[in-house]
């Protein structure tokens, strides 16, 4: 057996090459699930009755979609540029600070509060990933230990606030801040947790920012930085403003999703771990399942959205431990990675001859 | 059409490698179209053809890089598979590509060691070092195996991928447009190179656009006109002015040099220069110069002279430690690029795959490189997608680009037509200064001659043209003054009266004359 590259494969082929792949990494989770005792053609029953058939049950899958296309469709914009991102988790958790910053101290009400909310966070958010960009670009400090590193810091950042400064006067021995008031919620959908105002966002922002990659001058900049530094150089492109503007974007796109987070589910900040459950992180599979396109990330988003979702009912009906989801997510990233290959070569069976 | 069949049919010893009617289709074009043609043992075979007409495409064949879509590829009589460099390495047949393939973050040693059968895991470089230096200097291709590539001018990272196929010592070699980048001298040691592995019973496929190293080198040439074979003939008999009529199907005229005013005033100066390399040490040292508007000053050295880096320079990529460049009343020095395009400098680059073009991107977006920032191009912070196709079109169209479409990514043009597209989009904004490196280097004939146009109207509208080529007849029939470097100094300053083609040569290999 032989590999042989390819010489251009085309979307529709890649397409189908990665959709086979999910499914086999579906098909392993099941077999993992029998493995650990629950009967696989009980689970694809519960998690068809839970998830696709129930409308409820889809709402939870567009829940978790949310957080994940909106940081996913941010990190394909940073990736695009070279700008290795791994800190979206970080500034999602700023975003929920900013947000809930002004949610309980702020000015405004009504939609005024939510708007400020959401600038807030987006600007937190932004600002938290153009600190590494900025080190990155001024003094070449490698980007993905300064993300990665940034991401601690904001998870100590909102423990010692829902600890100390922010903790809520009314909560008890609790470690999280008081609740928002009602001005600072956002609406849900009618018999769901759905905040659906986050929905319109997930995909406003990757609308444009796939609008922003092919038809903006900005646009034009990261590409050209992207894919080829040097000449980026050469064509006059300062690689640090295009940094610096990919950064603001790709934060704070993540910071949003923390204020859906806060704002849509919890309604006021607590633990890390309560408020994200990986999401940033879980973001750098989406973006990279979607090939670093924006609009991919629509679909991308809603697939690993299924996974947490599905995972949240096997854990109810199955009693299946909760990494269940990490699992299958890797396993997810795992086949795709793997796809890479028959992606770029054919496979040839036999030595010489063909 | 005079395509006289040369070889005769043996019937006891099959040729060395043989190609029966080999097609190769893209979308749109039919880059081989029945290709056959068959090369001895012993024999350096050129092959000759228009940028675009199929030669890289042939030999990617050859080396596994691409699959014939018809036809049959025989290696002594026996047919073969070739379906990845890999296979074409263990058959015996290397290739020195047109584009280098090195990684620019390992040193010499290192990419010579990549994927190299027998290398030690540890210390993989360490017997290799000694190995290059001994075929460096048998060969008469020196280089320093400890060197990064990403600090090798594009002459020495030539050498690099050539000594790379030397080294796993290969039956059949290809060189695609091997003499692009290196100096009349280097390219004779080359031959000589040629002439030993010819004398070894190696057989060498050679692509050139230059016909005087046809005739010099090769024993038969095989020409390619839009995908197919018009002639194979000996090189013993054959003329330059025959083999450029198969080539293009018309005589080619030179460009006159002759001007029809004189040079304007001193626009680019250049005072007390010093510019360190990326090693860190002078490369460019107390250089000083003016070039005039309407005034060809052309630069002539051997590569790694500090020409690379006083390109960088003039163009805003690299900061000069001391000195001045000054255009016209605007002090320049250690501005960035965007501010001397903005200044009225263009830059043909000298490594056009790296810094020239993204390879991934449109011919319309490569087009728009430099200009995307301004009207018409921009509106606003938008891109106007219409005006930019509209200009990819009427460029494409009026340069001569062959390419797929305006939307095909630049990676697919042919390297002659990669070079026409940074040409158009340097002059596109009608600069005050010209800076051209090798700007014919991979150009056939009729291209070659179109660019030397194209530079003498640059001077008739009053630009200043500063030109740094290796070609010494291009610079010769070009320049209106002539500069010679050497370890980074002007050694010389001649008129093209005063200078020769040995002269020159001995002043770049610093022999004072
Ligand atoms: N992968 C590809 N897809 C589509 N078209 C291609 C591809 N590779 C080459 N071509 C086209 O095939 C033709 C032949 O290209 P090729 O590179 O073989 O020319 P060439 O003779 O080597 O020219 P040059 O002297 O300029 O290097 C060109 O029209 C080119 O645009
Ligand atoms: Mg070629």
């Amino acid at each position: 057996m032989r590999l042989v590259p390819r010489e251009q494969p085309g979307p529709a082929f890649v397409l189908a090459v990665s959709a086979l792949a999910v499914l086999l990494a579906f098909a392993a989770s099941l077999v993992l699930l029998a493995l650990y005792g629950a009967s696989p053609v009980e689970a694809l029953r519960v998690v068809y009755q839970g998830v696709l058939a129930d409308p409820r049950g889809f709402a939870e899958v567009l829940r978790r979609a949310v957080p994940l296309t909106l940081a996913g469709a941010g990190l394909a914009l940073a990736f695009r540029a070279q700008f290795w991102n791994i800190g979206a988790e970080g500034q999602l958790l700023l975003g929920a600070v900013a947000a809930s910053g002004v949610a309980l101290f702020g000015p405004g009400e009504g939609i005024t509060k939510l708007f400020l909310m959401g600038l807030a966070a987006f600007v937190a958010g932004g600002l938290w990933a153009a600190l590494p960009a900025y080190l990155k670009g001024r003094l070449s400090v490698n980007d993905v230990i300064t993300t990665l590193m940034l991401n601690y810091v904001a998870i100590y950042l909102v423990e010692w606030l829902i600890h100390g400064p922010w903790k809520g006067r009314s909560v008890f021995g609790f470690a999280y801040t008081d609740r928002f008031p009602a001005s600072a919620w956002l609406p849900t959908w009618p018999g769901t947790a759905l905040a659906w105002p986050g929905v319109l966002l997930a995909v406003a922002f990757a609308v444009f920012f796939a609008w922003l990659l092919f038809a903006t001058r900005l646009g034009f900049e990261i590409r050209v930085v992207g894919e080829n530094p040097e000449a980026a150089r050469y064509a006059g492109i300062r690689a640090l403003s295009t940094l610096f503007w990919v950064a603001l974007l790709s934060g704070g796109v993540a910071g949003l999703a923390g204020f859906v987070e806060v704002a849509g589910t919890h309604h006021r900040l607590l633990a890390p771990l309560q408020i994200s459950l990986g999401y940033g992180y879980t973001a750098i599979i989406v973006a990279w399942l979607g090939r670093n396109h924006p609009l991919t990330t629509l679909l991308t988003g809603l697939l690993i959205g299924f996974v947490f979702a599905a995972g949240d009912v096997a854990k109810v009906a199955l009693a299946t431990p909760f990494q269940l989801v990490q699992v299958v997510n890797g396993l997810i990233l795992f086949f795709l990675i793997a796809a890479e290959v028959p992606i770029r070569y054919r496979i040839v069976w036999g030595s010489d001859r063909g | 059409m005079d395509g006289a069949e040369a070889s005769p049919p043996s019937q006891e010893t099959p040729p060395f490698l043989e190609l029966r009617s080999l097609t190769k289709r893209f979308p749109g074009v039919v880059a081989n179209d029945r290709v056959s043609l068959s090369v001895r043992a012993g024999e350096v075979h050129a092959l000759l053809g228009e940028n675009g007409a199929g030669k890289s495409t042939l030999v990617s064949m050859l080396y596994g890089l691409l699959q014939p879509d018809e036809g049959e590829i025989l290696l002594a009589g026996r047919r073969v598979w070739i379906r990845s460099p890999k296979d074409a390495l263990s058959l015996g047949i290397g290739l020195v590509p047109q584009h280098f393939l090195l990684v620019k973050k390992h040193t010499v040693a290192e990419n010579v060691a990549l994927g190299l059968p027998g290398v030690p895991f540890l210390a993989p470089t360490r017997g290799l070092e000694v190995q290059l230096r001994q075929l460096g200097e048998r060969y008469g291709l020196p280089v320093d195996p400890r060197a990064y590539v990403w600090q090798l001018s594009a002459g020495e990272q030539q050498r690099v991928e050539i000594l790379k196929v030397l080294v796993r010592d290969v039956r059949l070699l290809i060189l695609d447009e091997p003499t692009s980048v290196l100096t009349p001298q280097e390219a004779r040691g080359l031959f000589q190179v040629l002439r030993r592995m010819k004398e070894e019973g190696h057989a060498v496929i050679f692509i050139t656009h230059k016909l005087e190293e046809v005739l010099e080198v090769a024993d038969r040439v095989t020409v390619l006109r839009r995908g197919r074979v018009v002639a194979t003939l000996p090189v013993a008999g054959a003329s330059r002015a025959r083999l450029a009529r198969l080539m293009v199907g018309e005589e080619v005229a030179p460009p006159k040099a002759e001007r029809t005013r004189p040079p304007g005033e001193p626009l680019l100066f250049v005072e007390d220069l010093w510019v360190k390399s990326d090693r860190g040490y002078f490369a460019v040292k107390d250089v000083n110069f003016e070039v005039r508007a309407g005034e060809i000053v052309g630069l002539a050295g051997v590569a790694g002279n500090g020409q690379s880096e006083l390109i960088e320079a003039l163009t805003g990529l690299r900061r000069p430690s001391r000195g001045w460049i000054r255009l016209g009343e605007r002090d320049l020095t250690g501005r960035d690029a965007r501010v001397y395009f903005e200044a009225g400098v263009a830059h043909v680059p000298e490594d056009r795959t790296h810094r020239g073009v993204v390879p991934s991107l449109s011919v319309a977006e490569n087009l728009i490189l430099k200009h995307y920032r301004y009207p018409p191009f921009a509106r606003g912070p938008l891109l106007d997608r219409r005006a930019v196709r509209a200009f990819a079109a009427d460029t494409v169209e009026r340069y001569r680009v062959v390419a797929p479409s305006v939307d095909a990514p630049v990676r697919l043009l042919s390297g002659g037509n990669i070079q026409k597209l940074i040409l158009a989009r340097e002059l596109y904004a009608r600069p005050r200064l010209l800076v051209a490196a090798h700007p014919t280097y991979g150009l056939d004939v009729g291209a070659a001659a179109q660019v030397h146009r194209l530079l003498l109207a640059e001077r008739d509208r009053g630009a200043a043209v500063f030109l740094v080529s290796e070609d010494l007849e291009e610079i010769l029939a070009l320049s209106d003054r002539i500069l010679v470097i050497f370890d980074g100094k002007i050694v010389a300053e001649l008129s093209p009266g005063e200078a020769s083609k040995e002269r020159l040569g001995l002043l770049m290999a610093g022999v004072a004359a």
